[in-house]
């Protein structure tokens, strides 16, 4: 089934309700058939975000061509070096986007999301025209990452208008979200303490704010309470995926983050800090501390490389990941970052978590460093709260207090900020390189 | 039929306004029919003089995913009608929806 179809759908149903910007389901079913019939190949757009991108998306569905949005801030040899990969291997007239993914080291590599990955991801989730007319969306993910496609789809197929936010800036989230009465929104980790701080610091609250999802990269469960104390209306939603998955494959639902805070049970408690459960039409399973999943909308196909399932369907997250008894997903970093100790392998997340309860630290990352003794010894890299003071020796015993030594970090560095890609990914392999030096 | 009622293919009612898309196919063989009389492609003119069989009226909504646990057919109402859906002369079962929250 091709996406175009959730659009034709949506424009039947209410072709007057507002879907982007000023425009009507009607009109922007009117400007992607008026954009298919201008597009003849591969539909490689680099734009911010702007109604352009649905109508582009939606137009090369009609086209029967893949949509390709790149990053706008790539150099032109890295754009070229992505059209030439494009060219060299034409998908096919059943691939809907392509998607570059973030990966820092090798040639680009595009992920292939097909009409039926996407199709299948939005009728197991979201409910035909199941959003009331007040209802809007802030999209403040860039259109090249597929938090940004699957927003795209999600809002149409449910008929929540979308309101494009064309650069992030936390005021300018905050300043949006009051103008347009937002009801629903998605950000990465970095955005959310970004607008916490906004937030406080104006003393604003969002009356009309319903749901607040977030995903993307690992949040600290500090950051999570700080944020239900902040918006205690808004019903908070932690949502794991991949781009290879078409997006969401687990959700942590706003009840179940109602319940994880009134706890006294630290195994509930707990799950304020996973990823909640797997999304019903899907299988996941953890082999070796891989999480590993399976279902219609894992694509897990890479333009010219072929499928990365293996023969029974399943995809390598590459993600390790733990599953509790009652059914509740943790993520414990890359299966690259795992750092190994002497023979034991500890989990940076683990002990940037404990970092980051300290009252002084911002923003903490863990990673392994080379070690005569160990193989691997465990580094980190700290900002301070503004104003704040620790030093080396007195986080260390903090750490120790709470975790075993083998996992205090045997060096902590003091930095101004942390190196991370423009959609909140933290940079592992560059503060692994500099630390290691 | 079986070998047209590909995943992606669209189908309209012969006497409603009922129109479909085939989101799995079917494993077994399969008749598609709606209102009680087979559905056609969604290119194609139905036959002229056939009416509403009262045995399959209940209606077809749209946007509602249905199942059909014998052939494993599964369906996309895309647009709405007065005829029901049905498979080998049996009606299809609506896909109850899990409502998940919005994720993204």
């Amino acid at each position: 089934m091709n996406i175009a179809l959730l659009l034709e759908m949506a424009a039947d149903a209410l072709g007057d309700r507002r879907a982007v910007g000023d425009m009507t389901y009607a009109e922007l079913q009117a400007a992607a058939d008026a954009a298919a019939s201008q597009i003849d190949g591969p539909h490689i757009v680099l734009d911010v975000n702007s109604p352009a991108i649905p109508i582009g998306l939606f137009g090369a569905a009609i086209a029967g061509v893949p949509f390709v949005p790149l990053n706008y801030r790539l150099t032109q040899p890295e754009i070229d070096e992505r059209r030439r990969a494009v060219e060299a291997a034409p998908p096919g007239d059943d691939v809907a986007v392509l998607l570059f993914t973030s990966g820092t080291t090798g040639p680009p590599k595009a992920a292939v999301l097909k009409h039926e990955h996407l199709t299948s991801y939005i009728l197991g989730t979201v409910e035909f025209m199941g959003a009331d007319e007040d209802e809007a969306a802030l999209i403040s993910v860039p259109p090249y990452h597929v938090a940004g496609i699957a927003a795209v789809l999600s809002s149409v197929y449910a008929g929540r208008r979308i309101v494009y936010l064309p650069q992030f800036s936390p005021e300018g989230w905050v300043e949006e979200a009051l103008a347009e009465g937002i009801t629903h929104a998605m950000v990465v980790p970095t955005m959310l303490g970004r607008i916490l701080d906004v937030l406080e610091e104006q003393r604003e609250e969002l009356p009309a704010l319903r749901h607040l999802s977030y995903g993307g990269g690992r949040m600290p469960a500090a950051v999570v309470a700080r944020a239900m104390a902040l918006l205690p209306d808004a019903g908070l939603v932690n949502a794991y995926g991949l781009t290879e998955t078409s997006s969401t494959i687990s959700v942590l639902t706003p009840d179940d983050h109602r319940e994880a805070l009134r706890s006294g049970d630290p195994a509930v408690r707990a799950r304020l800090g996973s990823v909640g459960r797997p999304l019903p039409h899907l299988e996941v399973e953890i082999r070796d501390g891989e999480v590993c999943v399976r279902g219609e909308q894992v694509s897990g196909e890479y333009l010219g490389r072929g499928s990365a399932l293996d023969a029974d369907g399943w995809y390598r997250t590459n993600d390790a990941g733990r599953l509790d008894d009652d059914g509740y997903l943790y993520i414990e970093g890359r299966l690259d970052d795992v750092i190994v100790r002497g023979a034991e392998n500890l989990s940076p997340g683990e002990i940037e978590d404990t970092l980051l309860d300290h009252p002084a630290v911002a923003e903490a990352a863990v990673v392994g460093v080379p070690s005569e003794e160990w193989g691997e010894a465990v580094a980190a890299a700290v900002v301070l709260a503004d104003g704040k003071v620790v030093t080396e020796a007195a986080l260390q015993d903090f750490v120790r207090a709470r975790l075993r030594s083998a996992r205090t970090p045997e060096r902590i560095e003091f930095r101004t900020e942390l190196p991370y890609n423009e959609t909140g990914k933290l940079l592992r392999r560059i503060l692994k390189s500099e630390l290691s030096g | 039929m079986t070998d047209q009622l590909k995943p992606g293919s669209r189908w309209r009612s012969a006497v409603c306004a009922t129109e479909v898309v085939v989101v799995k196919a079917p494993v077994d063989d399969a008749s598609l029919e709606c209102g009680g009389h087979p559905m056609v492609s969604i290119d194609v003119d139905p036959p002229p003089g056939l009416s509403l069989d009262a045995a399959f009226a209940e209606g077809t909504k749209m946007g509602k995913r249905f199942a059909d646990p014998d052939t494993g057919i599964e369906l996309l109402a895309t647009k709405g009608g007065d005829g029901t859906l049905a498979v080998n002369g049996v009606a299809v079962p609506q896909k109850d929806a899990k409502p998940l929250p919005s994720s993204d």
